[in-house]
């Protein structure tokens, strides 16, 4: 056994291109989903809108690959007006069934033969992003890391990592504090100091057993910047009366209406804004790779997105960056240590004679089962997810 | 009995001098009607649960609104506060017809309700609750929300004039709590004072009395007296006979839909409609049986 590989690979993925545009949508379904209690299962039809609206621009429209930006957040917010001007004055059970319906309807057209000149089919639209993909400063082909002393990364690379090492641990350190001291409120500072340094001591051991290839890395620092600054703007949203607003719809609307705002609006708010966010989400995934594929799209990713936000806590802005990371570390770690488990078991995994793994892709199928468990232990042991507050948990019952 | 001439306020007086001659019959005009209704006729299915003829509420005045369970007493709140849509008829708050006026901009208007079962937001503390209330909040626009100082002065005014109300209604201990761990009693408390943080001239409390004990229910008589002396207009639904002959000047009972009778408190325990619709007198007709 290799625990320096699956140690590797676990916190690679911590940090890495999946957890970093599942965090993005993440964040968008919070808003949706945690404050405004929109039960949408069509986020992966905004990322679609993101994705499919860059890849577009150079294959189909002509035009430079950063047009797909803006008009990215023009799709998103005419499939936001489609799902929900029709929908959002019905019952939420209706919205779930539309959204999700939608969401396949994206994805259908966009690999749908007939379509093929515009969208590419199910082979997608490829090397699109030639101007992000081969912009200095990371070369493709070689390694870089997280960790700011190494070689890969110069003096200004590691000061802005760092700094952005040390803004997580007074954050997170914060409220890590906040979590322990809760009985007792004295002592708070010291317990805040060694929550933050304990955090920054975990992300450089962490950050120097990751390993990315340029244009990975090009994305990250791009894609979890924007991630830092939406969720800034999140935060501060959701303490503004607006969010007040959003979060009274989520406990009973009738209520709110009869105070004289306009739900229906606000519904509408929530859900393109949501949209927009996991626009940018699709619009990451799409350019780290260079290229579109619609299967991309499908209903697993949405349902994925929201275990990963479930797993850090709905209504909070730090579960919906922190769960998508747990989520593909955790995977990542099931994944890798089956992988060395079954090299040095030689090939193949018997366990009282049964025979569970025979070949590597049957791994694919218990990391699944993993995801599985990891849904219904959460529900059962810490419903309210690893950030969520449980003392609102214990007011859900009306 | 009717509450001691001696212990009315000025605004009782006014309000009973007022409708003093006014005749104790259904539908009768008013002389300075801040609510009416006409024609107002809702069914569901086959049954006719709400047709009003014509019913006007007295400007300045509490108005009690009873009659017995499935009278149509909610659904005619509802219809007046669009929550519901009649199927024929026409309406007027203040002079302003509310026909195809959605349900938010009435309480723009300045009229409010409350809900029969409480509807207090029970994952937000008990001051964010008030706080939704207020209405023309600038930081309620989301462009607005990522500008703090648009709207920082304006939520300093909004949390004082909260904090006045929570401390008048004595849920100030509570203040920080979620507005989920008060008991039902405050909830009420709570509801009736987050719909007076919208400034209103016209309260509609549907049985704000249900599920309260009786100490709360003499602080809740005098707060709702409190509202007529700040100018404001109240129209109840209640079942509590007490309750309804202590504080209101007007009384309307409605029974299978209809208004049957109008009056004083105690023209209204005398008129033997009334006393027909609530006891019964029309043997093997339940009224129950009809809604």
């Amino acid at each position: 056994m290799n625990w320096s590989n699956i140690f590797s690979a676990t916190l690679s993925a911590f940090f890495g291109v999946n957890a970093m545009y599942f965090a993005l949508s993440a964040i968008g379904l919070n808003v949706q989903f945690g404050y405004a209690g929109l039960l949408n299962f069509g986020q992966a039809g905004f990322m679609a809108c993101g994705a499919y609206a860059v890849g577009m621009t150079a294959h189909y429209y002509g035009i430079s690959f950063w047009w797909g930006i803006p008009i990215a957040v023009v799709y998103a917010v005419i499939f936001g007006l489609i799902m929900g001007v029709p929908t959002l004055r019905l019952r939420a059970d209706y919205l779930a069934i539309v959204t999700i319906a939608l969401a396949e309807c994206v994805r259908l057209i966009v690999r749908s033969v007939t379509f093929k000149k515009y969208f590419g089919g199910s082979d997608g639209i490829n090397q699109f992003a030639n101007s992000f993909v081969n912009r200095t400063p990371f070369n493709p082909s070689s390694k870089y890391s997280l960790y700011p002393f190494s070689d890969s990364v110069n003096a200004i690379g590691a000061v802005l990592l760092l700094v952005s090492f040390a803004v997580c641990s007074v954050l997170l350190g914060h409220m890590l504090a906040q979590k322990w001291a809760k009985e007792e409120r004295q002592g708070f500072q010291s317990k805040w100091i060694i929550c933050g340094v304990a955090v920054m001591v975990f992300l450089l051991v962490a950050s120097k057993q990751t390993e990315y290839d340029g244009l990975s890395f090009k994305s990250l620092v791009v894609g979890w910047i924007l991630a830092a600054i939406i969720a800034g703007f999140i935060y501060m949203l959701m303490r503004s009366p607006w969010g007040r607003v959003i979060k009274g719809i989520r406990e009973d609307e009738d209520a709110v209406r009869s105070l004289g705002k306009n739900v229906y609006s606000y519904k509408l708010q929530a859900l393109i804004l949501g949209g927009v966010i996991a626009t940018f989400s699709g619009i990451m995934f799409s350019v780290s790779r260079g290229s579109v594929q619609p299967d991309n799209y499908s209903r697993d990713v949405t349902f994925y997105v929201l275990t990963a936000l479930v797993l850090g806590g709905l209504a909070k802005v730090s579960g919906s960056i922190v769960g998508p990371m747990l989520f593909w570390g955790i995977l990542s770690f099931v994944d890798a240590f089956l992988n060395e488990l079954t090299k040095s078991w030689g090939g193949h995994v018997d366990i009282f004679g049964i025979p569970l793994i025979t070949e590597s892709s049957h791994i694919g199928v218990y990391v699944q089962v993993v995801i599985g468990l990891m849904l219904v232990f959460l529900m059962v042991f810490r419903p309210q997810g690893l950030f969520g507050n449980k003392k609102e948990m214990a007011l859900d019952g009306r | 009995m009717a509450a001691d001439e001696q212990t009315l306020s000025e605004t009782a007086r006014i309000a009973r001098a007022a409708l003093a001659n006014v005749a104790p019959e259904p539908g009768v005009a008013k002389p300075d009607p801040i609510m009416t209704a006409e024609g107002v006729r809702r069914s569901f299915g086959g049954i006719t649960a709400v047709d009003v003829e014509r019913v006007e509420i007295q400007r300045g005045s509490i108005t009690a609104l009873i009659g017995p369970n499935g009278a149509g007493k909610t659904t005619f709140f509802n219809l007046m506060t669009a929550f519901d849509t009649p199927d024929t008829g026409k309406w007027w708050f203040d002079g302003k017809d509310l026909e195809g006026v959605q349900a938010h901009k009435t309480a723009d208007m300045g009229m409010v309700r409350t809900f029969q079962l409480t509807k207090s937001l029970t994952k937000m503390s008990v001051i964010e609750n008030m706080k939704l209330g207020a209405t023309g909040q600038k930081g309620e626009k989301w462009w607005n929300g990522l500008l703090p100082f648009t709207w920082m002065a304006q939520e300093r005014e909004i949390e004082a004039r909260a904090d006045a109300l929570l401390a008048r209604f004595k849920l100030d201990h509570m203040r920080n709590e979620y507005a989920g761990t008060l008991s039902g009693g405050q909830r009420k408390l709570l509801e009736m004072s987050r719909a007076l943080m919208t400034n209103p001239k016209l309260v509609m409390l549907d049985e704000p009395m249900a599920g309260v004990n009786p100490a709360l229910k003499q602080s809740l008589n005098q707060h709702i007296k409190g509202l007529r002396d700040e100018g404001m207009t109240v129209l109840f639904v209640e079942h509590d006979m007490d309750m309804v002959h202590d504080i209101s000047d007007w009384v309307i009972v409605m029974a299978e839909g209809m208004i049957i009778a109008e009056g004083t408190p105690d023209q209204i325990s005398s008129n033997p409609a009334v006393i027909d619709a609530y006891l019964g007198a029309h043997q093997g007709k339940s009224l129950l049986e009809d809604m």
